[in-house]
């Protein structure tokens, strides 16, 4: 039997120094002849099985090979993309991505050791300073995996607050997420009631009402008597939202919201074909010490010097186990640090100027397009960065065309709305490329014309 | 943030291009809204100095057992941020992202093939998310088949708390199941609560005592026989790879957290991805989406999406965390067939070399062949000289290497449990051994030393029972 059986000892890695010298040293040392003997607990007839994995490369033919990979795909920014529902594209300050990869950032793990740990523990606090500043909310934790699984956390914790197991959920909140809601619901048996348009109303056996504001659409809800409605059959408010939105809008604090709960994303991370992002929750002062996931806070050394830790660990699975209120352990540090980062970089001015260049924008897009014949958007009401064209053929027949014509249209929402197209603007798209989307979608209506004929 | 200047600003953005528009209706606008003012140098240096402040894998080892803190390779990061990838809106069309799904599909089959299972789930977002799923198909698979008493999840004492928590999130009730004298399955333990009322077992393989469990065939049968699933806790996958395929022996789930055993950067906290890979017969229940591939009649190649049969649904708005899973499938083509035997033969080689030479010094309360990790105990150091787990940790700071887990696995008294990786020469790891060794000492010499690390960090020991007293968790403004 040779030393090695089962490796290629001519194969060498940059990620594993040992050499077979080392290696022999080694095994001398822990009184073994063969590294299989230190593999001897596991059944004989399973240790070295076949791989059928391909062959090592170099970094020189991985970088070709992935290279090629990535030339597959069809990249925003190369096309006018329209494309919202939930990821977007922002400009991204330089600053982000040079500040965020930074090794002493990028390579710690989770800050449990906080004397060696204050760079993330401190960029945590900052998040989470800034997450209740937008939102209006009083506390936030340090980042959930996305705005669904947030979403899916809040509902959880509001069932724990009100001791109920039944749920409202206003159905222009997004079609996606409610598809992981129902993935986290269904085991712990919660119901999941929908609140059509004016149709019906929460009532005492829900533990919160959900309201996407704006909406899953585009459009402003009516959150004052949303509010009320759930406040007065004794739920909790749960608003997911936009926090580009919040740089002109109201907070769902305005609104006596309990628990806040959004995608962090569109904070300078980039699509990435979605993900990682990271989640944002915040929620009001009483329930902290039912929150999920991680949270920072401000304490003294044995010094006197300030300093910040992990707190509220009781609440969490590593010491709560099956009592936690979640089982969430990593998270996305690295996204909720760059998302500080763009926070802090876009500041009180940027935020606000963000908003406004999105809405301006937008709403300049609906208007040309409400104007070309056979396509309709509604202006009346309310909206902020989206809004849904109804089209005159189904809108997976236009987006075909607009690919071709170097454009990625908007979302396909014709099972929800007729012929509906959901478009999103950001400061992203230049009037040149708004304007090249309402050329292309006139010229698509009169080829149909045409064709008609 | 107490920096900020009124007037500065950190960016900068265009003009607006369009028309002016009507203002949005004046009831819906905030007041005021309170953000930091800086310029961008003044960022720049705040967050640079506060990232010194950070210890690092780049910076030194990093032995925190059971996290698998290897070295993370600098061009995955490069590739994962090619605008092919990072660019791309996880809503176009299928046809426009053909190279994206074609890397997923890969891995699906690559982590398979690693596993020994059939066929696998990319979306989780995290070990724990994936800890889920599975217990959402163990689940579902026995619902599917009627079988609805299964109420119950075993998982051992010295699991993770991510397993009775997901469990629970699953809807079981979580039953605690002993580790016997040598760190195996407790057989007589587990004998007695089997039942029909099992739905499963989550079973960590090597267990966090970093050992193997020398009964693992028996137990597989045992759970199985009852009509159980075996879930298997992919943490330490990083002691198995190509050496083992959990799959042959029986485990029904499995999942990776991809962001240990396959480098994703732990960046102080995540992101991760927690993949899923599944038997035969769970496959109609993994998470959506899975990829999937189509030869067409020009015998030309399309990636698309599929939904599992029974799937149980969606773990998150979209496909799971993308730039995790390039960096996944980077590592793994690097490393080939050659190279991923290696990773766990070099890890489990380091630790047995730590294991043996600081054996006599530290307590091993498991004194045999452990696998990837060591779980020494400070217990002698404390009953001698009243010096624990803790001191010795912050001690190694002053070192300059990061401490182990401390006080885990919560079986272990005053536990450290130490991961080396493959990642690590050996000249590092007998500088480590050459380290511990006179930590040991100077708890004879000079206690006081250890109860005072670190003495040389940004603060020193923190309170952190103030901290949960009175939350402090933000500035105002």
């Amino acid at each position: 039997m040779s030393a090695d059986q089962n490796t290629d000892l001519k194969f060498t890695s940059p990620y594993t120094p040992n050499t077979k010298n080392d290696r022999a040293e080694m095994l001398k040392a822990i009184g073994v002849k063969t590294v299989d003997d230190l593999f001897r607990d596991i059944p004989e007839n399973y240790l070295n099985p076949e791989l059928k994995i391909p062959d090592a490369i170099s970094e020189m033919e991985l970088v070709q090979e992935m290279e090629e990979l990535a030339g597959l795909n069809a990249v925003p920014g190369d096309y006018a993309s329209f494309l919202g529902s939930g990821a977007y594209r922002h400009f991204i300050p330089s600053i982000v991505n040079r500040l965020a990869l930074r090794s002493e950032f990028m390579t710690c793990y989770t800050p449990y050791q906080p004397e060696v740990s204050q760079g993330t523990l401190q960029a945590h606090f900052e998040f989470q300073s800034m997450v209740c500043q937008l939102t209006g909310m009083d506390v936030a934790n340090a980042g959930m995996y996305d705005g669904s699984t947030a979403l899916s956390e809040a509902v959880l914790m509001a069932c724990r607050v009100t001791k109920k197991s039944a749920i409202n959920v206003l159905d222009s909140v997004s079609p996606q997420y409610k598809e992981v809601l129902k993935t986290f619901l269904d085991a712990p048996g919660i119901k999941m009631d929908s609140l059509k348009d004016g149709m019906a109303s929460s009532n005492e056996s829900h533990a919160c009402l959900i309201v996407q504001q704006p909406n899953y659409f585009g459009y402003f809800e009516d959150l004052t008597t949303l509010s009320d409605d759930i406040h007065k059959a004794g739920g909790l408010l749960i608003v997911l939202t936009d926090p580009i939105s919040l740089g002109m809008y109201k907070t769902p604090a305005d609104y006596g919201a309990d628990i806040v709960v959004a995608e962090g994303q569109s904070l300078g991370i980039s699509t990435s074909y979605g993900g990682p992002y990271v989640g944002l929750f915040a929620c009001k002062q009483d329930y902290i010490r039912q929150m999920p996931g991680r949270i920072v806070g401000r304490t003294k050394d044995t010094n006197g010097e300030t300093g910040y830790v992990l707190t509220l660990q009781t609440r969490e699975q590593h010491i709560r186990r099956d009592r936690a209120t979640s089982n969430i352990c990593t998270s996305v540090g690295l996204i909720a640090l760059m998302s500080t980062i763009y926070m802090i970089s876009q500041g009180k001015q940027g935020l606000k100027h963000i908003a406004n260049l999105c809405y301006q924008k937008a709403h300049y897009a609906a208007a040309q397009i409400n104007d070309i014949q056979g396509y309709s958007v509604n202006l009346d009401r309310p909206f902020f960065k989206e809004f849904v064209i109804s089209c005159p053929i189904s809108p997976a027949k236009i987006n075909k065309r607009l690919l071709s014509k170097k454009i990625i249209g908007g979302i396909d929402v014709s099972s929800q709305i007729k012929n509906g197209m959901l478009v999103c603007i950001t400061e992203t798209n230049s009037r040149q490329e708004i304007d090249s989307l309402v050329t292309a979608l006139r010229e698509i209506s009169a080829e149909i014309g045409s064709d008609e004929k | 943030m107490d920096r900020s200047v009124a007037g500065r600003i950190g960016t900068t953005l265009p003009k607006l291009d369009v028309p002016v528009q009507d203002d949005p209706p004046k009831n819906l606008l905030r007041e005021s809204l309170e953000m930091p003012e800086l310029s961008e140098s003044e960022i720049v240096r705040y967050l640079t100095q506060i990232s010194t402040f950070n210890f690092s894998i780049d910076h030194n080892f990093y032995p925190l057992g059971s996290c698998t803190m290897k070295y993370n390779p600098k061009v995955n990061d490069d590739i994962a941020a090619l605008p092919g990838f990072s660019e791309i809106h996880p809503l176009q069309e299928e046809s426009t992202v053909q190279g994206a799904l074609k890397l997923m599909h890969h891995l699906q089959n690559i982590l398979a093939d690693i596993t020994g299972m059939a066929g696998t789930s990319l979306a989780p977002m995290a070990g724990a998310e994936g800890e889920l799923a599975g217990m959402l198909m163990t689940r579902a698979y026995h619902q599917r088949n009627g079988d609805t008493k299964r109420t119950k999840i075993l998982v051992p004492d010295s699991a993770h708390g991510t397993n009775p928590a997901s469990a629970v999130m699953a809807g079981f009730e979580v039953i605690s199941l002993n580790t016997d004298s040598k760190g195996n399955t407790d057989i007589e333990a587990l004998k007695y609560v089997l039942s029909d009322e099992i739905a499963g077992f989550m079973l960590t393989q090597p267990s966090t005592l970093g050992l193997f469990d020398t009964n693992i065939l028996e137990v597989v049968n045992m759970v199985r026989d009852v009509g159980g699933i075996i879930y298997g806790d992919g943490a330490n996958l990083n002691a198995l790879v190509g050496k083992l395929k959990p799959g042959d022996l029986g485990f029904d789930i499995l999942h990776s957290n991809l962001h240990k055993t396959f480098t994703q950067p732990h960046g102080g906290g995540g992101p991760g991805a927690g993949a899923v890979m599944v038997s035969e017969r769970i496959l109609p229940f993994l998470p959506t989406p899975v990829i999937d591939r189509q030869i067409d009649k020009s015998n030309s190649e399309f990636y698309s999406f599929t939904r599992p049969e029974h799937t149980i649904g969606k773990m998150g708005a979209f496909h799971g965390n993308f730039g995790a899973l390039v960096r996944a499938y980077a590592y793994i083509r690097t490393l080939g067939k050659q190279g991923v035997p290696k990773v766990s033969e070099d890890a489990v080689i380091n630790a047995n070399y730590i294991r043996t030479q600081l054996k006599g010094i530290y307590d091993l309360p498991y004194d045999r062949t452990c696998m990837h990790e060591v779980v020494f105990s400070a217990r002698n150091l404390k009953r001698d000289y009243g010096v624990t787990a803790l001191d010795v940790s912050k001690r190694l700071i002053d070192y300059g290497i990061h401490p182990p887990t401390m006080y885990f696995p919560l079986i272990v008294e005053e536990a450290l449990m130490i991961e080396p990786t493959e990642t690590e020469s050996k000249e590092t790891i007998d500088e480590f051994i050459d380290i511990m060794k006179k930590i040991a000492q100077e708890a004879e010499d000079d206690p006081g030393l250890l109860k005072e690390a670190p003495h040389n960090t940004p603060n020193t020991r923190l309170d952190e029972a103030l901290a949960a007293r009175e939350p402090d968790l933000r500035w105002n403004k």
